[in-house]
């Protein structure tokens, strides 16, 4: 067909238009490769702008909770582990390099380096949502839930060395670990590339996402270790000013004047001695009666905090599905120098959801 | 369509086609080529075919609500469930039929073939989005079965939270449509802002796209809020999170906000398109030119940007304080600005033009009668101090439904009526389609204006009985709403019988001069044999009528 555009357009669309100007990349009802761009690239920014927005309600509800009950939030936000945030953070912010790596390496049609490069942003997402798993389930058991659930037993808290929602939340890590394992072993014994591009990255994740379990497992241990030593050492000291703080407490309504931090250490750690313990205990009581410590006034703070995590990882858990899509399309070498908007507007979703959580980190953990 | 073949072949006229019988309805058939299509014409007509079968329903709760009425203690329900029928109502009009009508149904068809384009930017999503519709009205159907839904639409905490009923399952349908006009509005920016031919400057766009495009900024901007907020409110029932109990430390006008925050834009959501609507209409029926080209469009994003600052009018007795109540009132007052402005410049486009008072036109003389008593009507619940009277009471009802149904409602059939040509290639009875126009007016007027009368003399809105004082009025609008009734039924059975036994219609049965009038009725599967030639879209010179044609032809071009 030796027609010009306009007139292929006119006529063929279903059988012969596709072959001459429109490769298989281009979507029929685009001219070209540049409008087809164009357009998905600021589809791909307005729904950014919609998850914006999305976010920004709970953003709204963060602020207005927080100037209604600031001593709620500084009360509560100590219990949150500023060590399993930080480590977040930084997988976080190195999972964004490798994506706009990626997209680079798209650009430049360097298929291998694309496929090992969206593993690696896979694997770093999968590491995120395994610390989250032990962050969550070690709440789960002091009692810091949302709302109406909220229970926290601070002064008869349950220990365990593995939280005991952590087994179900890492078990499909561990299935799907196992499971990409006989895959990637199968695609090495048939040697087929392909599969082996796709087996290796899936198999890599579902190991960082039980390695990140770990890791949380290892910095909450040793955060707590850390705790009871400076209690150990500080036991007489802390309980004389228990006994201090009580009476001064006692009386006063206004729960910002507790002094939060120092508290919390003896609030959530077994107690070693018996001789302290009623004493600490009687403390304890009394910084918890007037204030926040109960279930119509800390909760909230749970609440929010679940609500803006868990859509947080959410999007995360759906950012590693799409990466996934890009790693079978990579993998089958369709990304080239032509052709890479699906990676670049992957890379935008990505860096949004990394950027939300640069926003959450300091908000939830740091703000005291 | 085999009664197609039957039919005398035309002659003339530059768009008689090569093969009339390739068409988008007849290119493919199937269940599974309408299931799966990704056709934004056969999209458009299945969202018609949905928001159409949730008008039915909604229309005949509030019929029911009205029937209910006729007595002053209440004629056929008890007060429960009174309260799931008009709670029903309301979300369903508003969520199932209005939001999705005309940027849904109409603008669906419309856009890509006013852009000369072959289909919208992302055509799955556009299918993705339609399947949410339907999930979501799934959801609502499911809400209503299970009954106890008395909350009213707006879901007000920290009642909806105390309620047995199925609030979980109506959230999650606001949810889920929610995400079905993001996707839509999303869609229409993208396609309008890449794909318009060359040759279409902004300022050579028809204005319905204008009106299009700034109602999709709206979608996409307010919705995530709606969003999130009925998220919480899920999650609130769900495991009491507390962010809007009071019970849990929570704050309940928090939840007034962030819904008010998307549902006063929201507003804009539905009228905008139907002002769209009626820019098109008034001026291809008047063939003559429409004037203030900019003024209207510049009022479209106008509209769509002011009406995100004035969410607070719906919350002046909820306790906000005093300084952001005044700020909100004097905001309000804005809006009416641009609406003022097309509603002069459509006027002033029917001046010493030629009209044709065919039925698409008297819906739209109907419109700008109905929306400017309803936009001035909302003069009076802007101000503070009449607020405070009026402020839910049949005065606040009787003006969002002069603006609402008034309003979009009459648009949209005005637009159905003058699309429905080039959507199904057949004419309408055109003398019960004015039946209909005429009998919808009337009750229209006969239903509401009373409403007014009652709320300015006190009467509550959303109460299952009331004094005995306010019986007149009430059963004058009880008549009313059943005579509006038989109008839309009309218009329902004008428009159905035409598909069977309409007569064919032309390529350009009203003489228009957007693009949608240069392809054949209906048009072909991609539309536009050869891109078109872009003019000025109100520039009807050179358009004649040719009884050969038996629709308007541009000889010369």
């Amino acid at each position: 067909m030796t027609a010009t555009t306009h007139e292929s357009h006119g006529t063929g669309h279903d059988d012969h238009g596709h072959e001459h100007d429109h490769p298989a990349w281009l979507a029929h009802h685009f001219d070209d490769a540049e409008q087809q761009f164009d357009s998905g690239k600021l589809g791909m920014w307005l729904f950014l702008v919609t998850e914006v927005l999305f976010f920004s309600g709970m953003f709204c509800a963060y602020a207005l909770l927080r100037s209604l009950n600031p001593e709620v939030f500084s009360y509560c936000s100590a219990f949150l582990n500023e060590k399993l945030g930080a480590i977040n953070t930084g997988v976080l912010l190195f999972s964004s390099l490798t994506m706009a790596w990626a997209v680079r390496a798209a650009q430049l049609s360097q298929h291998r380096l694309l496929v090992a490069l969206l593993g690696a942003t896979l694997g770093c997402a999968a590491m995120f949502l395994g610390v989250k798993t032990v962050e969550y389930s070690h709440k789960w058991d002091l009692g810091l839930l949302p709302g109406m659930l909220y229970q926290a037993q601070v002064s008869h808290p349950e220990h365990h060395a593995i939280p005991t929602a952590l087994p179900y939340l890492q078990a499909p890590g561990v299935v799907l670990l196992v499971g990409f394992a006989l895959y990637w072993l199968w695609a090495l014994m048939k040697r087929n590339d392909f599969h082996l591009q796709i087996a290796g990255p899936l198999a890599v994740a579902a190991a960082c996402y039980v390695g990140g379990a770990f890791l949380g497992l290892k910095l909450e241990e040793s955060a707590e270790h850390a705790e009871t030593a400076a209690h150990a050492t500080h036991d007489h000291s802390d309980h004389a000013d228990h006994a201090s703080e009580g009476t001064a407490v006692a009386g006063a309504t206004d729960a910002t004047a507790l002094p939060v931090g120092s508290e919390r250490e003896n609030l959530l750690i077994p107690q070693q001695s018996h001789a302290d313990q009623v004493a600490v205990e009687k403390g304890i009581e009394e910084v918890e009666s007037p204030s926040v410590n109960q279930r119509g006034r800390a909760g909230v703070f749970f609440s929010i905090y679940y609500c803006m995590t868990g859509i947080h990882a959410i999007h995360i858990l759906a950012g590693m599905g799409v990466i996934a899509w890009l790693i079978v399309k990579a993998a089958r070498r369709e990304f080239h120098s032509k052709y890479f908007g699906p990676v670049d507007n992957v890379g935008l979703y990505w860096h949004l959801v990394d950027f939300i959580w640069i926003y959450l980190f300091p908000l939830l953990y740091l703000i005291k | 369509m085999s009664a197609v073949a039957s039919k005398p072949v035309l002659h003339g006229g530059a768009a008689i086609p090569s093969d009339e019988k390739d068409n988008f309805l007849t290119h493919t058939s199937g269940f599974l080529s309408w299931a799966m299509t990704l056709d934004h014409k056969r999209i458009g007509l299945m969202y018609l075919a949905g928001v159409s079968a949730s008008f039915l329903l909604g229309g005949i709760l509030a019929l029911m609500i009205r029937a209910h009425l006729y007595q002053a203690e209440g004629a056929l329900f008890s007060n429960k469930v009174y309260n799931q029928i008009f709670t029903l109502h309301g979300a369903v009009m508003v969520f199932l039929f209005i939001i999705p009508s005309v940027p849904a149904a109409l603008g669906n068809f419309l856009v890509p073939v006013m852009l000369g384009a072959k289909d919208v930017a992302f055509p799955r999503l556009n299918l993705g989005s339609f399947y949410l519709w339907v999930t979501g009205a799934i959801l609502f159907l499911v809400a209503m079965f299970a009954t106890g839904l008395d909350t009213g639409w707006t879901f007000y905490t920290p009642y909806s939270l105390d309620t047995t009923g199925p609030v979980i399952a109506a959230t999650l349908a606001v949810f889920i449509l929610g995400f079905s006009s993001i996707f839509t509005g999303l869609n229409f920016i993208v396609t309008i802002n890449t794909m318009r031919p060359p040759g279409m400057s902004w300022f050579k766009m028809p204005l319905f796209l204008w009106a299009t495009y700034a109602t999709s900024i709206i979608q996409v901007l307010a919705t995530p809020v709606l969003g999130i907020t009925v998220l919480l409110l899920t999650a609130e029932r769900l495991l009491g999170i507390g962010i809007f109990d009071p019970k849990l430390n929570g704050d309940p006008v928090t939840y007034q906000h962030f819904f008010w925050f998307y549902s006063h834009p929201a507003v804009y959501i539905m009228i905008l398109p139907a002002m769209g609507i009626i820019s098109e209409l008034i001026s291809v029926h008047s063939h003559k030119g429409v004037f203030g080209y900019r003024f209207i469009a510049y009022s479209s994003i106008a509209i769509a940007l002011f009406g995100f600052l004035v969410w607070g009018h719906h919350m002046f007795t909820s306790g906000m304080s005093d300084v952001a109540a005044i700020i909100f009132s004097a905001l309000t007052f804005t809006v009416s600005i641009p609406s003022a402005i097309k509603v002069f410049n459509w006027l002033a486009t029917m001046y010493k033009g030629t009209i044709s008072l065919t039925t698409p036109m008297l819906y739209a003389l109907s419109f700008m009668f109905l929306f400017t008593i309803g936009g001035l009507t909302g003069l009076f619940l802007g101000p503070l101090s009449t607020d405070r009277h009026l402020h839910d009471t049949y005065f606040v009802v009787a003006h969002f439904h002069y603006v609402m149904m008034g309003g979009t409602l009459v648009a949209f059939l005005g637009g159905v009526f003058h699309w429905w040509p080039k959507m199904t290639g057949k004419m309408f009875n055109e003398f019960w389609g004015m039946i209909s126009a005429v009998i919808v007016f009337v009750g229209f007027n006969m239903t509401f204006l009373p409403q007014f009368v009652l709320g300015s003399r006190g009467m509550p809105r959303r109460y299952a009985k009331y004094l005995p004082e306010f019986q007149e009025l009430h059963q004058y609008s009880t008549i009313g709403s059943f005579t509006l009734g038989i109008g839309l039924l009309i218009a329902g059975i004008v428009l159905i019988h035409s598909i069977f036994k309409g007569k064919k219609a032309s390529a350009n049965p009203w003489g228009g001069a957007t693009l949608e009038w240069a392809c054949t009725s209906p048009p072909p599967f991609y539309n536009f044999q050869r891109p078109p030639q872009v003019d000025d879209p109100y520039d009807f010179r050179g358009i004649e009528y040719s009884e050969s044609a038996e629709g308007y032809v541009r000889p010369q071009r």
